[in-house]
């Protein structure tokens, strides 16, 4: 009995220790004094909906904020709702064709009216206005209407059955913005309404002050913010520019800085820049994946405007042996330690997470097998004829073309894949491109990662959110880019099979989340049995914060600043 | 006696040719022939060192990464050295002294090429400017055009129009090279020029250029033999400093992706990666730093060696 007390005394202590510390740092709101964030990408503007880019999403998510959002493992948690709706509690239709948000009551805006149902009703209408090119468009899809029976309540109406309804109003790209503010910004006159899109009215925990494109911002706290002594800094400055080393040492090496986003830097770069013990760096394993993506399509530049065009087959990489030797030759456990250290894991899928959607069926990978592939290649008929050290077949040489993104961590993997692919006999000439040109969208550059004129490329990719129906969907083969479809589409190595396109339209009429998980795996599985896609590195994403700061906690499936209320000065 | 008197005077007037004269003027510069000897040392360094230093510059040994140069040893017992890398190893493990060589070579022929491109270039043009009043007009406009030319985007345009037709006729490495040479030496030729262009003036008025056009010196010769040698030293100056530019323009180019491949070393591209392990490994930027600064440094004391060398003003009897 008595050590049964002392146990249950244990217990509660420890559940109360984190509450008790909770305790601790609460007060009044804007007690903390400033909180400095340094972003090395600049944000442009502070309107999600015009923007696709990580840094605005994220520095808006400071103003305004969305129904529901993901939580740091991926759980969608209530924020302006009152609860998640779920068809178990009615929320969502039996059909899957409706939900019903309820707002959580006595919301107000910063400048002090009411938030209503009226508001998340126009925030859709936004968003899918005539002529206004809006950046999120693809999370109100299929969104026939927005009723609101009372101020509280807005039921989305969608055209088809949706497995998965949490687009409209969820995550940092869907927010909801204010209709008194933005009446008169629809459609085509969006981009002209400056003030508005610098300086959105919002529910979040802050209300920007000064806005200043491509460099910095200053917020203060929201006098109207819904929970009491939140957020603990009385203001924010956040700061864009710059590059990922700098931003690593104002927070690590000189303390000017409290927050910076996104580091990527070689491992021994940042434990070097930790050691100086003003920050520490922390990382969280979302859905980014640093891939290679091998080119079914020839690319030759003589082909002229049919380069890269079905129809026209790759001379050598749709030989499935070729690509599963390429596979083989690779050592994924020495780069990712050489490359990303702690904040990157081994892997083998292409779709590594969420724990349910993780197939364990490719673990094969993970072994380096030089001589193994030396024996496909060998058992498939390409041996080295010419004595020129490289294999080929009925006169073709194994030469591939490898491009990626400048940068040095992606440079560092090139020159050791390089190294195995050439032990193996695959001739390889590297590439880099400037990450702007070649993550552009110009449909006139022959560089950029959707025109793929290289037989090897290499990036990383990811979801937002936390279902893999539309990332999967990416690589169908209506996807490939293509001159007919101004070489837009997430399907690069314009792979196209039958069996995938198939269990990718079971996918969209499957609603239960087993069965969901049970034909993401299946399709991650084909792709990479076939070798389209060689998975090098899981990848985390990781941030630095300065030992001062408390309440962090890093969020991979939604904007980094999604707590920021929570955020706290650690006294001494 | 006077054949004796003859005899004598052969000895005193020692036929002297003129490039001997610029020699020994050249020789009392100390700063020119220290600039000149590191010149030679550092391209035998990068054009035979390779023979010598027989180390793949590319080879990856990961078990051998991060090795530091041969001389922390005395510092550091501790430290990581091995003298098969005398100047240690990048964080991949290949060796820097076989990077520096090899990049020496690549930056050192990429600077002279695009320089003598260069300075070609802005003398023909500079000299027919100024020698030729009917041209002055058309070709300083031209010349004004090209200096609002933007370095970067234009070679942006000149890699989407030819890189691949250049790679598919010399090999992805000479393509590049013919680009990138070409590219920094079409875009920097107008200073010289312009320089050219204000001393061919200047001399067309002097007693001597009206001296032998009156005695009928077409203009062909009037350029070669009257006016290219007393325009001499500002060409020389301006071709020291655009060497330096174009190694400097070669290493800017390599950084943004547009230059050569990422597993073929230049200098400016070894210092752009060590910069992120500056703090830990200096070594990686120094060496590479030094060979480039050196050498424009070099290049530029040479320079004003041979302006003082050439002008037969200070070379003097």
């Amino acid at each position: 009995m008595k050590l049964k007390t002392a146990l249950l005394g244990a217990a509660a202590s420890l559940a109360l220790a984190p509450m008790a510390l909770a305790d601790a740092h609460e007060g009044e709101r804007g007690r903390d004094g400033e909180v400095k964030i340094i972003y090395w990408q600049a944000p442009s503007i502070l309107n999600p909906y015009l923007s696709g880019g990580t840094k605005e999403l994220e520095a808006a998510s400071l103003i305004i904020e969305p129904l529901a959002r993901y939580d740091t493992d991926g759980n969608l948690v209530a924020w302006l709702a009152e609860e998640v709706p779920t068809v178990a509690n009615g929320g969502v239709s039996e059909d899957l064709k409706t939900i019903t948000w309820k707002l959580k009551p006595g919301l107000v805006w910063s400048d002090g009216t009411p938030l209503t149902s009226e508001d998340v009703k126009f925030s859709w209408e936004y968003c899918t206005a005539e002529g206004g090119g809006c950046a999120q468009g693809e999370k109100y899809l299929d969104v026939v209407s927005v009723d609101t029976p009372d101020e509280l309540t807005a039921v989305v109406n969608f055209s088809v059955a949706k497995p998965f309804p949490y687009g409209p109003f969820v995550g940092a790209q869907a927010p909801i913005i204010q209709k008194a503010q933005f009446a008169d910004c629809m459609g085509p006159k969006a981009p002209e309404c400056t003030d508005e899109n610098f300086g959105p009215i919002g529910t979040g925990p802050f209300v920007v002050t000064d806005f200043r494109t491509n460099d910095v911002f200053t917020a203060v706290a929201n006098e109207n913010y819904r929970e009491a002594g939140k957020p603990a800094f009385a203001s924010v400055t956040f700061k864009g520019g710059g590059d990922a080393a700098a931003a690593g040492r104002a927070v690590h090496e000189t303390g000017e800085y409290d927050y910076a986003w996104n580091l990527q830097l070689a491992p021994d770069v940042l434990a070097g820049m930790a050691e100086a013990g003003l920050g520490q760096n922390v990382a969280a394993f979302g859905t980014s994946v640093e891939r290679i993506l091998l080119n079914q399509t020839n690319v030759d530049p003589a082909l002229g405007d049919q380069r890269g065009v079905i129809g026209n087959p790759h001379p050598f990489l749709t030989d499935k042996s070729v690509r599963q030797a390429m596979s083989m030759a690779i050592d994924r456990a020495l780069l990712t330690e050489i490359g990303y250290g702690e904040f990157g894991r081994l892997t083998c899928n292409v779709l590594p997470a969420p724990a349910i959607f993780a197939s364990d069926a490719n673990d094969s990978c993970l072994v380096q097998d030089i001589e193994g592939a030396k024996g496909v290649l060998e058992a498939a008929g390409w041996t080295d004829t010419d004595g020129d050290g490289f294999r080929d077949k009925d006169g073709i040489k194994l030469s591939v073309l490898y491009q990626t993104s400048t940068n040095a961590v992606r440079q560092d993997y090139q020159a050791l894949i390089k190294q195995w692919w050439e032990e193996i006999g695959v001739e390889t000439e590297l590439r880099n491109i400037d990450a702007s040109v070649f993550f552009g969208s110009d449909p006139g550059s022959p560089d950029t990662f959707q025109k793929f004129f290289a037989d090897v490329e290499m990036f990383t990719n990811n979801f937002d959110g936390t279902d893999p129906e539309a990332y999967m969907a990416g690589w169908t083969c209506d996807q490939a880019p293509q001159p007919s479809n101004q070489w837009q589409g997430n399907n690069m190595p314009r792979f196209c099979s039958e069996e995938y396109d198939a269990l990718r339209a079971e996918m969209a009429v499957t609603g239960d989340i087993n069965e969901r998980a049970r034909l993401a795996k299946a399709m991650n599985d084909i792709l990479m049995q076939e070798y389209i896609i060689l998975p090098l590195t899981h990848r985390g994403r990781n941030s630095a914060h300065a030992v001062s700061l408390g309440g962090v906690a890093l969020n991979v499936w939604d904007s980094e600043l999604w707590n920021i209320a929570d955020w706290y000065r650690i006294p001494g | 006696m006077t054949d004796l008197t003859n005899v004598e005077m052969e000895v005193v007037e020692k036929p002297r040719s003129q490039w001997r004269d610029v020699w020994d003027q050249f020789k009392t510069h100390k700063g020119a022939v220290a600039g000149l000897s590191f010149l030679i040392f550092i391209t035998l360094f990068a054009a035979v060192g390779p023979f010598l230093w027989d180390v793949d510059p590319g080879r990856l040994d990961i078990r051998n990464k991060d090795v530091r140069p041969i001389y922390m040893g005395l510092f550091d017992s501790s430290a990581k050295v091995s003298w098969a890398n005398p100047m240690g190893t990048d964080n991949l493990g290949r060796d820097i002294m076989a990077n520096i060589m090899q990049g020496g070579r690549i930056s050192l022929a990429v600077g002279w090429t695009a320089m003598v491109l260069a300075v070609v270039l802005g003398t023909t043009i500079g000299v027919l400017a100024g020698y030729f009043k009917r041209l002055d007009g058309l070709l300083m406009r031209f010349t004004d055009l090209v200096l609002a030319l933007p370095l970067l985007p234009l070679l942006l345009v000149m890699m989407l129009l030819f890189r691949d037709p250049l790679r598919a006729a010399f090999g992805p490495e000479t393509g590049i090279f013919l680009l990138i040479v070409a590219g920094i030496g079409i875009t920097s030729w107008m200073q010289t020029a312009r320089i050219v262009r204000g001393d061919v003036m200047a001399l067309k008025e002097r007693e001597f250029v009206l001296a032998a056009r009156s005695i009928g010196t077409p203009a062909r010769r009037m350029i070669t033999r009257h006016l290219l040698p007393n325009v001499l030293s500002p060409i020389m100056v301006s071709a020291t400093l655009g060497l330096a530019t174009a190694i400097i323009t070669e290493s800017a180019l390599s950084f943004l992706g547009l230059g050569f491949p990422s597993d073929f070393p230049t200098w400016g591209k070894i210092l752009f990666d060590s910069v992120d392990r500056m703090t830990s490994f200096p070594e990686r930027v120094i060496w590479p730093g030094l060979a480039i600064s050196l050498t424009v440094l070099a290049v530029n004391y040479i320079g004003d060696g041979l302006r003082d060398a050439l002008d037969p003003r200070i070379r003097g009897h």
